[in-house]
């Protein structure tokens, strides 16, 4: 081993020598290292996400002038004046009744599933479950929609299978239902509420299961030990102890529900969505400072939620 | 006397047909009402499944548990007037210690202000009166296990478990729980079940002893009992130290195969005084190592011959001996003990 002699090794032996100096000072000046590390996300985050955020809130106070279909900078608080306008307001109701009804849905759906991955299921059993809830989310959310639209038609497999069970008068007299109702599945709103719940459910199954997966089993044996029976044990500790995954779930399936504008286009009655409206207005119309003031909604929406969420004790847990 | 817990025949099984685990093998025993009574063993002996199957965590393959002379087996915890203090506390972290202690009351429909009254009444017990409104994650391990404790104690169960519960806690903690928990027990005069795998504990608390050994009952009796009275090899090393002795080495002194055991205390360096008791046996080794205890000195002496090698420890008190008069390593010792110290042993559990 005569390194000395060979120049090639020697120049390694000073880069290592560099390189080592280099991760000894970063190791021993944490704050430095930590600086290195945030600064290339910081930067995406601030500037592209947040900073096209407020350029898009910004836009909200320009004024958008119907006559000559142009958009001026001055600030006005109009374009929020005009979402209280009967048929804006009423958008937004809509959206907001099916968010609501998609999560309640999603909640009621996910969480058996969530509770038997987690407490009974074998490691197997657990790993089917995964694949299961997370596989379709693999496949192209639009591909997704559209099949749907061919299931929920007329000529489709579930009106076949109804029909096969001799349900089609009891699907019919639903579908008479007005506000649930419509012609068809296809074009009913409780066909649409159907796709949203298929579409979005992943999203509140994983963070319960994820909630339920750190709830040690000694405490529901010890609520049982103290004399809970299961529905008081389930109220009492199960519960509290999951909620905050119920709500980081539902967040998710309330705001996506809130800003989807896809599936609203492709199946249900016509009428618009939050989400629709604002591909409209900049799209089509071009008035941008209304479809700003739109995506102004569903995050006031979802802040309400998460400060009702909070005071319910949502997040006393965690 | 009234029987508090009664095991018969009671056998728990995990597994298929193929690979039984036999955590609790036919185990017969009975706990008398108002007794101070241990489960003690090694991890994996079974003895954490018995208490597991009185609270109705599990239900026996076979046998019968009763409770009171109510058949147990089948019921759930919540119907069963016995309560768990869990080995890591297990309490609700979403609740305050109050609430803690209070929930076994208000979900058996309790009064609201009298089971937070009652609540009260159990932390003052367990001295932490005015702990009541802090989260759990707000109080120490040892203040954990008395919140825990009350929890347990306010429903006034007639049978109190306690799995480990000192375990998690550093030695100091634990001498002044072992103090508090026996003096609860005398003054509430209810069953306790306790397991550990600490047989100081076990001997030091217990009215009696239930020594566990791989699912089954190797002996029951009163600490006394155990430790001069060893029935199998087992028990005589789990219990205290013991040397045991069995084949060769017990033919060797004894004259006989059946194994024997000799506590450390009792044997001493032969002199002419000693040896010339009548009844006295000898043997002769080498020393191996000197471990100082503060007030004892462990002395580890090899009396093996030829190939065969065993161990005797015995114990010198330091004030009788002065670092000086303590034997040296490598030093030859002729031992000796009165014969009647000797335990003879079965190799079978006795229960």
């Amino acid at each position: 081993m005569q390194s000395a002699a060979n120049p090639s090794q020697t120049t390694t032996n000073v880069n290592n020598k560099t390189l080592r100096w280099l991760a000894n000072a970063l190791y021993c000046k944490n704050n430095m290292f930590l600086l290195l590390l945030l600064t290339p996300p910081l930067l995406w985050f601030g500037i592209i996400y947040l900073g096209s955020l407020f350029a898009l809130l910004w836009q909200s106070f320009y004024t958008f002038d119907s006559f000559s279909m142009l958009v001026t900078p001055d600030l006005t608080l109009e374009n929020y004046r005009s979402l209280f306008d009967a048929t804006n307001f009423d958008i937004i109701l809509r959206t907001l009744t099916m968010a609501v009804c998609v999560t309640i849905a999603s909640a009621l759906i996910g969480f058996p599933i969530a509770y038997y991955m987690t407490r009974y299921g074998s490691r197997a059993e657990k790993g089917f479950f995964y694949i299961a809830v997370i596989l379709p989310m693999w496949a192209s959310y639009i591909v997704k929609a559209y099949a749907w639209t061919v299931i929920l038609s007329q000529q489709g497999i579930l009106y076949w299978c109804i029909n096969h069970l001799g349900l089609l008068t009891a699907l019919n007299h639903i579908l008479q239902i007005p506000s649930i109702g419509g012609n068809t599945l296809a074009t009913s709103n409780l066909g649409r509420f159907i796709v949203f719940t298929y579409i979005w459910l992943p999203f509140m199954i994983l963070p319960i299961q994820a909630a339920l997966e750190r709830v040690p089993s000694n405490l529901l044996q010890a609520s049982a030990d103290l004399g809970a029976k299961p529905a008081q044990t389930f109220r009492r500790v199960l519960f509290p102890l999951v909620f905050p995954g119920v709500v980081a779930g539902s967040i998710f399936t309330f705001s996506l529900t809130l800003g989807d504008y896809i599936i609203p286009q492709l199946v249900g009655p016509s009428g618009l969505f939050i989400g629709t409206m604002v591909y409209t207005m900049q799209g089509s119309v071009g008035n941008m400072p209304l479809a700003a003031a739109f995506t102004v909604v569903p995050i006031i929406l979802v802040s309400i939620y998460l400060a009702l969420a909070k005071r319910a004790g949502a997040f006393d847990a965690l | 006397m009234t029987i508090a817990v009664e095991f018969t025949s009671v056998s728990r099984h995990y597994g298929d047909a193929k690979q039984t685990i036999r955590a609790v093998d036919n185990i017969s025993i009975a706990v008398a009402e108002g007794e101070f009574f241990s489960m003690l063993g090694p991890s994996g002996s079974g003895k954490t499944t018995c208490l597991r199957l009185i609270a109705g965590f599990e239900q026996p393959s076979t046998g019968s548990i009763r409770i009171f002379g109510k058949e147990a087996t089948g019921s759930p915890p919540y119907e069963r007037e016995v309560n768990t203090v869990f080995q890591d506390y297990a309490l609700f972290p979403h609740m305050n210690v109050l609430d803690n202690v209070a929930y076994g009351l208000r979900v058996k429909g309790v009064e609201k202000t009298e089971s937070y009254q009652r609540a009260e009444e159990a932390l003052t017990l367990v001295a932490l009166a005015d702990y009541g409104l802090r989260k759990p994650s707000q109080l120490s391990g040892g203040q954990r296990q008395r919140v825990a404790l009350a929890r347990a104690l306010v429903n006034k169960p007639r049978v109190l478990l306690l799995d480990e519960p000192l375990g998690a806690l550093d030695l100091k903690l634990r001498e002044q729980m072992q103090l508090e928990l026996k003096t609860l027990h005398r003054k509430l005069g209810i069953t306790f079940i306790y397991v550990t795998h600490d047989q100081g504990e076990a001997l030091s608390m217990s009215d009696r002893v239930a020594v566990f050994n791989r699912g089954r009952v190797e002996q029951v009796d009163q600490p006394r009992q155990l430790y001069t009275h060893p029935k199998t090899s087992f028990v005589a090393d789990f219990v205290g130290t013991a040397n045991v002795l069995s084949g060769a080495f017990a033919r060797h002194i004894t004259g006989s195969n059946v194994p024997f055991s000799i506590r450390p205390e009792h044997i001493s360096i032969a002199s002419n005084t000693n040896a010339a008791q009548p009844n006295t046996m000898q043997v002769t080794g080498e020393v191996v190592d000197i471990q100082y205890h503060g007030a004892t000195s462990k002395i580890e002496v090899d009396i093996g011959h030829e190939s065969l090698t065993q161990r005797l420890i015995m114990v010198l008190s330091n004030t009788e001996f002065t670092e000086a008069q303590l034997p040296k390593i490598k030093q030859k010792l002729t031992l000796c003990w009165p014969k009647d110290r000797i335990v003879m042993l079965g190799t079978q559990p006795a229960y």
